[in-house]
């Protein structure tokens, strides 16, 4: 627990969250003051965006307190929240595009003159004095289209100035800013923290981290670890910090033959995204792809799956290449993808168990041209029995199923292709542990069996685990490719994080 | 994983499966309605009524095969109207200009499927929404039919095929025209209900990114089913013009809603993903019946569209009641020991 603090604008003790049987926030503590950058950091899915939601009035807290300013307060919407002095600055903003600059910052409480016109004038003058005071030479009656990232921020910044925010929570702003945008966005923090204002800076970037704030709490599992003040703690000291927690032999991996080449990928390049993206996945062998959420993992899965487009570069599997943004010529030649987004992307949520499962394959099951929904079922039954999906009947919307197990049916449906290489994309997200456990069980039986597999994974543990290779993107591009007997927490999360200079 | 599990293929018995659906509600409304009909309604059960009702309602029932294909994959047609008009046009323009009735009609298919492709090329490729592209050549086909014959029309078609549109087997009780509908009614039934094809257009109006993410050509299915719309659009306008003998370009006007109430009618989502061709056809032919039965009962035209109006808001209504307490059954079946995943989401 960080130390009780009168006077704090920001105080949550032990505050809990849970989204069914996924606890997403376990005991999180944190104390901003006011005058004060406060740093936030932590791996994926340590529970800083649910911290932030929770304080904003996007989610309800389960359990524990939240005090603003010293007095409890229970946010139900982020209208409450913002009346409260509550202001948030998302990575990508979302202004009103066709609307004036001042229009957006004055949205929903545009000051009135007689017979209740809105008063352009004064709102215009208004605009033009927070842009002064920040700093930043905007035309307030512009357009918001086509401003930059980073002039947005600066808008919605301007919007919690205009109400007199006592706190800031800045969500990963850099990620999409360039040099001088980042240098003039720390001015704008360092003056409004002199103002005496409290602010949260959350990145990933620890250069930032550690030359912007003055305070920096680590969280980790959804928990609060600890609170240093910058001057006396180190990147290496943080790191271990986030990631100390035992790997040990969570998920058994057993070693499997590492065969010919199945998957080459080179210079795989789509401007913006990734870039110069270089790799082989041998038959047998589970290459992890790590990286921190946003650094284009799912992205460069994708493009070589096909269901995007990559400017340059190639994909041979087994040695023939595969022709780009053609998700149908991929399966034909060996390619299963299992995505991220299993309700969105996975699977046709309100069709049938069996349809779901013979839905790639069902081409193959037609007779004369012909598909009978009993083809479908004879063939997807032996599938969903190998992955012991829990099911009353085959026909069964797939709706109705808790998430591990519309896994399991999305891994079958796949496995029923026959595939030489499989690329799965968070294999156990949202997923309980039992199925988890089954799900890590049966890749390394696959491995065994040959198939070529490439796992995305933002958990850390699970990488480790089950990975014969890591390959770590940061950015776009490939930072590190490290041998199982090398790979710990620390090396994986410096290379995600750039601080491992020499491997780029 | 060495244990195999087996799974019986169905939750309930065939006759559940088969029966308690929306078509069969449809289809069993279609038999009350002809039974009453039958008994109450004077001259219904003369040896007239079935065959006007099935040569007026055939352009209907022939475009509403295609255009549950559309509507299944979230999409929606408005122009086939304005397909049927042109297509009865150029019949009629190239007929006067001395060309043969199968050749003149072999050119309005091929210009009824250049329509279709249109349509299908600005949503599935370009990516615009099918209700405006359609709203949009809804005008240009129709602009293009009347501008193209003024309000002229042209009415010297041949009486071999004049007759060949009006009148039927066993003389004039069964019009030939049920051939070709029982014909493209087969083809488009096993096409939706009995082919990997048909499978992805459901999934494209279930979940379109996720038939994408499994191989699904999206795009391409949709070019089909809206080339297909145009060319079915065509035929019944070849029809439309010798059943009347009349090209002219303001035929058909309005035929569009009336197809499309008569496929949600029958079942068909509105939202895609859910629809079947014989709730279809159930939907089409029990419009027909009330229509002619209430002609019969010397019912003016605007009773008739209310009554209709007002089946269709049912009709809609009604499934949305049925989806409300089937889950509120599955909310109850809990504590009946039914499954644990559906509980779960139900509490979720």
């Amino acid at each position: 627990m960080p130390e009780p603090s009168a006077g704090a604008t920001l105080e949550l003790r032990d505050v809990r969250k849970t989204f069914g049987a996924v606890v997403a926030l376990d005991s999180a503590s944190l104390v901003v003051r006011p005058g004060s950058i406060h740093g936030l950091v932590g791996e994926n899915g340590a529970g800083k965006s649910t911290l932030v939601k929770i304080v904003a009035g996007v989610h309800h807290r389960d359990s524990g307190d939240l005090l603003l300013e010293g007095r409890s307060v229970d946010f139900s919407s982020t209208a409450e929240s913002k009346a409260a002095g509550v202001a948030v600055i998302y990575q990508e903003p979302t202004l009103f595009p066709d609307l004036s600059v001042t229009e957006n910052i004055f949205m929903g409480r545009q000051p009135l003159a007689g017979g209740r016109r809105i008063d352009r004038a004064a709102m215009y003058a208004e605009a033009e004095r927070l842009f002064t005071r920040l700093g930043v030479r905007l035309d307030p009656r512009r357009p918001a289209e086509g401003l930059s990232i980073a002039d947005q921020q600066i808008i919605e910044i301007a919007k919690a100035i205009s109400l007199d925010a006592r706190l800031l929570i800045m969500d990963e702003p850099t990620a999409a800013l360039s040099g001088v945008e980042v240098d003039r966005l720390f001015a704008v923090a360092r003056s409004l923290r002199d103002e005496g204002r409290a602010l949260i800076f959350i990145s990933h970037r620890f250069d930032e981290v550690f030359s912007l704030c003055d305070t920096v709490t680590v969280m980790r599992d959804g928990r609060y670890i600890a609170t240093h003040p910058v001057a006396q703690t180190s990147v290496d000291q943080t790191v271990a910090l986030m990631v100390g927690r035992e790997v040990g032999d969570l998920f058994p991996k057993t070693p499997a033959t590492i065969g010919e080449p199945v998957l080459s990928v080179e210079g795989l390049t789509t401007a913006g995204v990734f870039h110069d993206v270089g790799f082989e996945v041998r038959a047998g062998e589970i290459v992890g792809l790590a990286g921190l959420v946003g650094a284009g993992r799912s992205e460069i899965a994708r493009a070589v799956f096909g269901v995007d487009r990559y400017d340059a570069g190639s994909v041979r599997l087994r040695g023939r290449p595969v022709p780009p943004h053609n998700p149908r010529a991929a399966i034909r030649a060996g390619m299963a993808f299992i995505p991220e987004d299993r309700r969105k992307q996975g699977l046709v949520t309100n069709a049938s168990v069996a349809r779901n499962v013979a839905g790639v394959i069902r081409s193959s099951l037609s007779r004369a041209g012909l598909l009978t929904p009993r083809a479908e079922s004879r063939a997807a039954g032996p599938w969903a029995g190998r992955l012991e999906v829990k099911t009353g009947a085959l026909d069964m919307d797939a709706a109705t199923m808790s998430g591990g197990n519309q896994q399991k049916v999305v891994i079958a449906k796949w496995l029923a292709t026959k595939p030489s290489l499989l690329i799965i994309d968070e294999p156990t997200r949202g997923i309980d542990v039992g199925t988890k456990a089954e799900v890590h069980r049966l890749l390394s039986e696959l491995a065994g069996e040959g198939l070529a597999i490439l796992m995305i994974s933002s958990e850390l543990p699970e990488v480790l685990g089950m990975a014969d290779r890591v390959l770590v993107v940061c950015e776009g591009r490939l930072t590190a490719d490290i041998d199982r007997a090398d790979a710990t927490p620390e090396t994986v999360m410096k290379a995600a994080t750039r601080a491992l200079e020499t491997h780029r | 994983m060495t244990t195999t599990r087996s799974y019986q293929s169905h939750q309930h018995p065939i006759w559940r499966r088969v029966l308690v659906t929306p078509e069969v509600a449809v289809i069993a409304l279609l038999v009350l309605v002809v039974v009453w009909a039958e008994t109450s309604v004077p001259n219904f059960s003369g040896p007239l009524t079935f065959p006007f009702l099935v040569l007026d309602a055939a352009p209907i029932l022939l475009i509403a095969l295609p255009m549950t294909l559309v509507i299944v994959t979230g999409e929606i047609d408005l122009s086939v109207a304005s397909v049927v008009g042109l297509s009865s046009v150029l019949v009629g323009m190239l007929h006067h200009d001395g060309m043969s009735i199968p050749v003149a009609g072999v050119i309005a298919l091929a210009v009824g499927l250049l329509c279709g492709l249109l349509n299908g090329f600005l949503v599935a490729y370009v990516g615009l929404p099918s209700l405006a592209v359609t709203i949009g050549t809804l005008a240009l086909y129709r602009g293009i039919a009347v501008g193209l014959l003024g309000t002229k029309a042209v009415t010297d078609f041949p009486l071999k095929w004049t007759n060949l549109a009006q009148s039927g087997f066993f003389t004039g009780r069964l019009p030939y025209i049920v051939v070709p509908i029982v014909v493209l009614g087969v083809v488009f039934v096993l096409l939706l209900h009995f082919t990997s094809f048909g499978r992805g257009v459901f999934d494209i109006g279930l979940n379109s990114e996720a038939a994408h993410f499994s191989g699904v050509d999206v795009a391409r299915t949709k070019l089909v089913v809206f080339a297909a719309t145009g060319v079915v659009s065509a035929f019944a306008g070849i029809y439309y013009t010798l059943r009347y003998g009349s090209a002219r370009g303001d035929n058909a006007t309005g035929l569009e809603l009336q197809v499309i109430a008569a496929v949600l009618l029958g079942g068909v989502s509105i939202f895609g993903g859910r629809g079947a061709l014989h709730g279809v056809l159930g939907g089409v032919l029990l419009i027909a019946v009330i229509s002619s039965a209430l002609r019969l009962e010397n019912v003016t035209v605007n009773v008739i569209n209310i009554i209709i109006g007002l089946l269709l808001v049912l009709s809609v209504l009604s499934s949305s009641l049925l989806a409300w307490v089937s889950r509120l059954r599955s909310a109850g079946g809990v504590g009946r020991g039914r499954s644990g995943p559906r509980a779960r989401r139900v509490a979720a």
